[in-house]
């Protein structure tokens, strides 16, 4: 990823599983949100709102606003590296989507020398999808199907944990950046107090400050490096489990706006005078295979996001686990080589 | 309890000196007690020389939160933190040699009852000022003669005021870490929680194990956060706040030698920082050969002072990294603990 005045641009590699070739293209977070948009409008692949949408992440500017940055949460820390490997995370989800990965775009995406995202977009079917989430009040409708409920209710209670964590994760990620700042300061601070001069006491005491500020530059590093590893592995994993929780519950509202919508034809149908009565009919059955197909799609998609999202975790449980207890072994090991260098000095 | 309540705090001894009467005893003392004790020393010693070990400082906030029955942390802190400076005070007045025979000393540790200590208010502000006023009225009055010993009472006031300028630094410094730290182990401990929710909320068993073991990670890590920010605030905020009163007990002494050298002139006390109250004022007319005798009782303080300070640092940096090496060998073995955990998820 390379930074290039106030825009970031990925660099993107890509090989063709049938082996035809390695692709090596530049896309900026417009293409991103072009590719995405493309996904939103395909209006001809039936059962298509009940995909559970791939989140992208919100778009990064180099000064980015305050709004924006607490948006990002900890994909907004450091030198961009979380927030990279957020952007890979979406490209690879949507080429393998069984459904999505179909699309033409996405090979344009991957391999067009020329970037795609500089064309207009068709922007109707993107704002009904996306801003389906327009008019919430039709969040509390009751279910017509026991697994449906039981998903949606479930997801509710779990899209504001997973918020509520990754929230929280990320504070004590930006504490740990400050202790490790504080360090900085109080080592700098020591080295300050080094003396000049012959007289030995001076020596002796400018001796142990130089020593002390050494320690304090290890503690430091093993701050910064216990930070790195919260936010690369477990943090990312939280950022991910949070934004994909959102994305199922766009999809079941999506789902849940259609049965509103099927249950209005139903009753338009049974409503409807003789000379209406055969249209009404036409329509009802329509949106029924609608829903039927979204509800198919759906409960696959739901399976499929659960055994990924235990997959994703406990990755990401294990990364963390293994890169903290690496980081204290050698912390353990730098604190007790200045513990002994300490007890041997006179 | 009450507005007339006080803190009495026990002196245990023990002690192979043949100065006391008994090997092992203990006496109650209050606070003015202390504050009584160092007035005595402060006058008797410190214009002849001696660098006298400076009082606690007193804190009117934090004693009369204590005093109306406020059971909180921050007074329970209070109280610890006054006790453990009451101990250093003694420490120090006790190691060095002349004062430990010091009639005063050796009363306010053997007797079973103290007379009541009087004149231990602080200097109001106003008072402050007016004293450092005709402090620096009479210096400006003064025409002083350089000789050699001169040049090394400037050398080491210059030496003092960089040592105050550092330590200032490093105590800014500390308290920074240490408020840090604190946040951090906030911040853990919330995260803790929501991680906990998180495993409660989880269908898929496994994984639910993992998150509510990883949120006990969490709570011990937490408590390891307190620990360290404990550690650091002993060992270097109160150090490190002592040394700064050291510093300017020390700075006293060479004013007064400097006046001494006019001979008939009332000297009193300057001061950089107002917390800290010396009421010294008395008439010097003493003879060439008794300033040789104070300028040398001056120099030995001086060195023995420096010497003093190496070699306390030591002992407490070597205490530091012992628990900072503790720390890291906990964090190994709860990070071996929780990976089975996390890999057990399937």
């Amino acid at each position: 990823m390379v930074k290039d005045g106030d825009t970031l641009t990925f660099l993107i590699e890509s090989e063709k599983l049938s082996g035809t070739g390695v692709y090596h293209v530049d896309r900026t977070y417009d293409d991103f949100e072009w590719l995405q948009q493309h996904l939103f409008s395909q209006e001809e692949v039936s059962g298509i709102q009940g995909v559970i949408f791939p989140p992208l992440p919100v778009k990064a500017q180099v000064n980015a606003s305050a709004k924006v940055i607490k948006q990002l949460g900890i994909l907004g820390l450091g030198e961009w590296r979380a927030y990279c490997k957020a952007m890979e995370t979406f490209v690879r989800q949507i080429a393998a989507h069984s459904i999505l990965g179909k699309n033409n775009a996405v090979e344009i995406f991957l391999t067009s020398s020329d970037p795609p995202g500089r064309q207009r977009v068709r922007k109707n079917i993107f704002n009904r999808l996306s801003q389906a989430m327009e008019g919430m009040r039709k969040e509390g409708h009751k279910d017509v199907d026991e697994f449906f409920q039981t998903e949606r209710d479930h997801n509710l209670v779990f899209t504001g944990c997973a918020k509520t964590a990754a929230e929280r994760f990320l504070d004590v990620v930006q504490t740990e950046q400050k202790i490790a700042v504080a360090c900085g300061h109080f080592s700098t601070a020591l080295r300050l107090c080094v003396e000049q001069g012959e007289d030995p006491d001076k020596l002796d005491f400018s001796k142990v400050c130089v020593k002390l500020s050494e320690v304090f530059d290890s503690i430091q590093k093993n701050v910064t490096s216990v930070a790195e590893n919260n936010v690369s592995t477990l943090g990312l994993g939280l950022d991910l489990e949070s934004r994909y929780q959102e994305a199922e519950k766009e999809m079941l509202y999506r789902r849940t706006c259609k049965l509103v919508e099927l249950e209005t034809t139903r009753r338009n149908a049974e409503k409807a005078k003789p000379v209406k009565k055969a249209a009404m009919e036409e329509v009802k059955k329509a949106a029924e295979t609608e829903f039927d197909h979204i509800s198919g799609v759906a409960k696959e998609e739901i399976a499929r996001l659960q055994a990924a999202r235990v997959k994703m975790l406990q990755q990401a449980l294990v990364q963390w686990c293994e890169k903290q207890l690496l980081t204290a072994k050698e912390s353990a090991d730098q604190f007790d080589q200045h513990l002994q260098a300490f007890r041997g000095m006179a | 309890d009450g507005m007339n309540a006080y803190m009495a705090y026990r002196v245990s001894i023990k002690t192979s000196i043949s100065l006391f009467k008994s090997q092992e005893f203990s006496v109650k003392r209050r606070f003015s007690d202390f504050l009584g004790l160092h007035s005595k020393l402060a006058s008797k010693y410190l214009h002849i020389g001696y660098i006298v070990p400076p009082a606690p400082e007193k804190s009117i906030v934090g004693m009369t939160k204590v005093k109306v029955g406020k059971e909180d942390q921050s007074s329970n802190e209070f109280v610890e933190k006054r006790r453990s400076a009451l101990e250093r005070y003694l420490m120090r007045t006790v190691k060095h040699p002349i004062l430990l025979k010091d009639p005063n000393v050796l009363q306010f540790l053997e007797s079973s009852e103290l007379p009541r200590a009087v004149s231990t208010q602080a200097l109001s502000s106003a008072g402050l000022l007016r004293m450092v006023n005709k402090a620096a009225e009479a210096v400006n009055k003064m025409t002083i003669k350089m000789n050699e010993s001169d040049a090394w009472f400037e050398e080491k006031q210059q030496h003092f005021e960089n040592l105050d300028v550092q330590l200032r630094k490093l105590h800014a410094s500390v308290e920074s870490l240490v408020c840090h730290r604190k946040e951090l182990s906030v911040n853990t401990a919330q995260f803790a929680k929501s991680a906990a929710m998180l495993g409660n909320s989880e269908d898929h068993t496994a994984l639910s194990r993992a998150l509510s073991q990883l949120a006990e990670v969490e709570e011990k890590i937490d408590q390891l956060h307190q620990d360290q920010a404990n550690a650091d605030f002993y060992l270097f905020s109160e150090l490190l706040g002592d040394y700064v009163r050291l510093i300017i007990a020390v700075k006293v002494r060479p004013l007064q030698i400097n006046d001494c050298l006019n001979c008939q002139t009332t000297f009193e006390v300057s001061f950089t920082n107002p917390l800290f109250v010396f009421q010294l004022e008395g008439k010097v007319e003493q003879g060439e050969r008794d300033f040789e005798q104070i300028s040398k009782t001056i120099r030995k303080e001086v060195s023995r002072f420096e010497k003093e300070r190496v070699t306390d640092f030591k002992a407490i940096i070597i205490k530091y990294l012992e628990s900072l090496v503790q720390t890291q060998q906990q964090l190994i073995k709860y990070w071996d603990a929780f990976l089975p955990e996390a890999k057990a998820i399937s």
